[in-house]
């Protein structure tokens, strides 16, 4: 895997790959010592056009466990205000050597056009672009549900059967994206609720199934309830009335939250805003994996970024060179 | 000046014939002419086509000019075998008033390649709210006849209204750039399943077709011509086909590359998915559509519902391409690709004869746009106004076949029929597939 550019493009068996190399690189970070020698000598360019702190900082920690060098690039206190290129930015990354580069933007398609331009002869990670794909946050969901249902067993496994319900402003999430291609093909079953105005006018070309009304999906007790953050800034575009309304018809209060089954799963990507699109009852339950989330994160990046970086042929980096 | 010997050219019609064109006017058109003198060019096999006529071209100058100007565009035009274009007014300064039109008309006659016939701005600086100096263009030099705000829509029933009206009293014509502002805010690409996938913000086929509704209505009201240009959707040709048959005067015209190409483009291809993807040469206002919509735009050319093929020749520099899909521009240069993107959708396909390309691209045209001595029959004593065309040829179409100072072109590397091998504007601009340097063109 040279670049990882979107969950789409993944196979069944290069998505397990990545998240069973994940479930690798947790286990090293269960000891005293984390960080591994692997990427030792390599550069890696965290390209962020966009503010986002905790993917920034989730990146970090995960290349610099595995020894490689990071240089944060952050384009707001860059020349990129000032107007200049993405080719630009790329072409003097080159120059600078990185060998791998992470990049969030707000322009959907950003990492694509990166990967295939020839500016820049690195792996290319897509860590967000616009309202495209995030598939970091898709596989790390992904990692955090099969941990919690199949436990220590869960290398080589994939999610058949498992029903995942995804809430909130599906049209302008690339997580939702990332997310329905991802457990599509690891067998789940996906069902996106939100009123029309935040789902694409197309969606029913889409592989899941789409209500508007929360509490009849809640109904069918899935296995996985995941919440996306809702922008208020959005009731300006006339998308909803007013935040009051959006709670009270698709937020997952603690009403809510009881009628689930104890088993079920509640998940958020972050930054969360608490009493909008979910009560303290459910992002504190025993059953919510919000902070489990963010340290698998830096998991499977590792994981990401070490399959990108040395390819996908070379030996388990976890065993063969620590010693 | 030389005279020329065209012999053996085969006709729209189907007919062959030889040319002899003396002093910018075709003095003898038949069989087995002869002329002592005269410059012999063999034309077994080519086919003679009225001079093509574009109703929409950006040719960029004054403003422009790192993309295109009057001079590269009209060698562009004469590669792709026109003899003629109406040149957009979103130029800078736009061309709003009589100064602006008649430099453009000026440099077109200085460059002598086509007839540069300036399109003039409805609205004052194209911002949609007063009325441009409409009278003063229609009565300037330029004698302008179209009226655009292309690049932006009309979008004030009010003020298309009133454009409407005051355009009808100069035998003008209106062509809208249908698109509802509000309904495609940030919009980057056609509306439906693959721009929900690709993360690309939608242009709804709506946004087109509510907008093309309302001006044949307005236009109906108030007994005013309206052209619509690229128009794009298979809803839009619904409208435009009630339109017409209520009697409305509504004239459409729909460029090559909404006849050949989808919005699939966009998504690049097999094997690698995302592999080419985002590709902003396939960037353009309307957005490249569905399938559904390239077929029955097709259909609508061939029955007549859609009157013209016009090119929306738009050039960018290449930064303005190099870079990712939002920050890209909008437009593709399409003036030495129109006829045989033509030929292979329309004429391949057999829904349009010669006859029938040579009204798509050169007497409707020249008809609704009102541009004198242009889109008429190859005939003795009319000027000589004429594309000499190898229909037998196929190619690999490259950047080596553009002749204009931009390459956005979204046919690189795709095989194309055709070849243009000749083009009289009066006296010859292109001979054997190569545009003639200024100095043997230019006019004044």
């Amino acid at each position: 895997m040279r670049h990882l550019l979107s969950t789409k493009q993944l196979s069944r068996e290069e998505a397990i790959r990545i998240l069973d190399v994940a479930e690798d690189m947790s286990d090293t970070q269960q000891r005293a010592v984390k960080k591994l020698p692997t990427l030792r000598g390599k550069t890696v360019v965290n390209l962020f056009f966009e503010d986002s702190t905790r993917t920034r900082i989730s990146f970090e920690a995960a290349a610099k466990r595995l020894s490689a060098d990071v240089i944060n690039f952050a384009a707001k206190g860059s020349s990129v205000s000032k107007g200049e290129s993405l080719k630009d930015t790329a072409q003097t990354l080159a120059a600078i050597g990185a060998d791998g580069v992470v990049i969030r933007h707000s322009a959907s398609g950003a990492p694509a056009v990166l990967a295939g331009s020839g500016w820049i002869d690195a792996g290319v990670v897509n860590a967000g672009d616009g309202t495209h794909e995030h598939p970091t946050q898709a596989l790390l969901d992904a990692f955090t549900m099969r941990r919690r249902l199949h436990g220590a067993g869960s290398r080589g496994r994939d999610l058949d059967g498992v029903h995942v319900v995804i809430v909130g402003d599906i049209v302008h999430s690339r997580v939702a994206r990332s997310n329905l291609w991802l457990l599509r093909t690891l067998g789940a079953e996906v069902t996106f609720v939100a009123p029309p105005t935040l789902l694409p006018s197309a969606v029913g070309a889409w592989p899941a199934t789409v209500r508007y009304d929360l509490d009849e999906a809640l109904a069918e007790q899935p296995d996985v309830v995941m919440m996306l953050r809702i922008q208020s800034e959005r009731m300006h575009e006339a998308f909803f009335p007013n935040p009051r309304e959006y709670s009270r018809q698709w937020g997952l209060s603690a009403e809510r939250w009881a009628t689930l089954p104890g088993s079920a799963l509640v998940m958020h990507p972050g930054p969360m805003i608490r009493g909008l699109e979910i009560s303290d009852e459910a992002a504190d339950s025993s059953q919510s994996t919000i902070l489990e989330q963010v340290a698998n994160g830096v998991a499977v990046r590792m994981a990401v970024l070490f399959l990108s970086m040395t390819g996908s042929e070379a030996a388990n980096p976890t065993e063969t060179e620590i010693a | 000046m030389t005279a020329h010997l065209i012999r053996s050219a085969t006709l729209v019609d189907g007919s062959r014939a030889d040319l002899l064109v003396r002093d910018g006017v075709v003095v003898e058109l038949g069989a087995g002419l002869s002329a002592a003198g005269a410059t012999v060019i063999e034309a077994d096999g080519l086919l003679a086509l009225p001079g093509l006529v574009d109703l929409h071209t950006h040719l960029r100058e004054p403003g422009g000019e790192a993309s295109e100007t009057v001079l590269t565009g009209s060698q562009a035009a004469a590669a792709g075998g026109f003899t003629a274009v109406n040149a957009m007014a979103n130029s800078s300064p736009v061309a709003d008033t009589a100064g602006v039109v008649e430099q453009v008309q000026a440099l077109g006659e200085l460059a002598g390649y086509v007839t540069v016939r300036p399109i003039g701005a409805v609205s004052k600086g194209l911002a949609g709210e007063q009325l441009s100096e409409i009278g003063a263009m229609a009565t300037s030099r330029a004698k302008v006849r179209v009226f655009s705000d292309d690049g932006h829509c009309v979008s004030d029933a009010l003020l298309m209204r009133r454009a409407l009206e005051y355009i009808k009293g100069f035998d003008g014509v209106l062509a809208q750039h249908a698109q509802d502002p509000r309904l495609t805010i940030g919009a980057q690409m056609n509306e439906g399943a693959l721009s929900a996938e690709l993360g690309l913000a939608g242009w709804p086929a709506v946004a087109e077709e509510s907008i093309i509704a309302r001006d044949v209505l307005l236009a109906e009201h108030v007994g005013a011509r309206l052209h619509i240009c690229h128009l794009s959707t298979a809803g839009s040709v619904e409208v435009v086909r009630w339109a017409k048959a209520r009697g409305i005067a509504v004239t459409a015209e729909v460029t090559p590359h909404h006849l050949l190409l989808t919005e699939q483009l966009i998504a690049g291809g097999a094997p690698a998915p995302l592999d080419g993807a985002y590709d902003a040469r396939f960037k353009v206002n309307p957005p490249l559509r569905r399938e559904e919509d390239v077929l029955a735009l097709r259909a609508a050319l061939a029955d007549g519902t859609i009157d013209i093929v016009a090119t929306d020749h738009a050039p960018h520099t290449a930064e303005a391409k190099q870079c990712e899909w939002a920050a890209a521009a909008n437009g593709m240069v399409g003036l030495e690709t129109a006829l045989p993107v033509v030929h292979q959708t329309m004429v391949e396909t057999g829904l349009l004869d010669w006859v029938g390309v040579a009204r798509v691209l050169s007497s409707e045209p020249a008809r609704i746009g009102r541009v004198e001595g242009h889109g008429h029959a190859i005939a003795a004593g009319a000027p000589a106004e004429f594309t000499l065309y190898d229909p037998a040829a196929r190619r690999d179409f490259g950047t080596a076949q553009l002749a204009g100072k931009s390459i956005n072109s979204p046919y690189l590397g795709r095989s194309l029929p055709g070849r243009i091998v000749a083009t009289f504007h009066g006296r010859p601009t292109v001979l054997d597939g190569a545009v003639l340097a200024p100095e043997l063109v230019s006019g004044s």
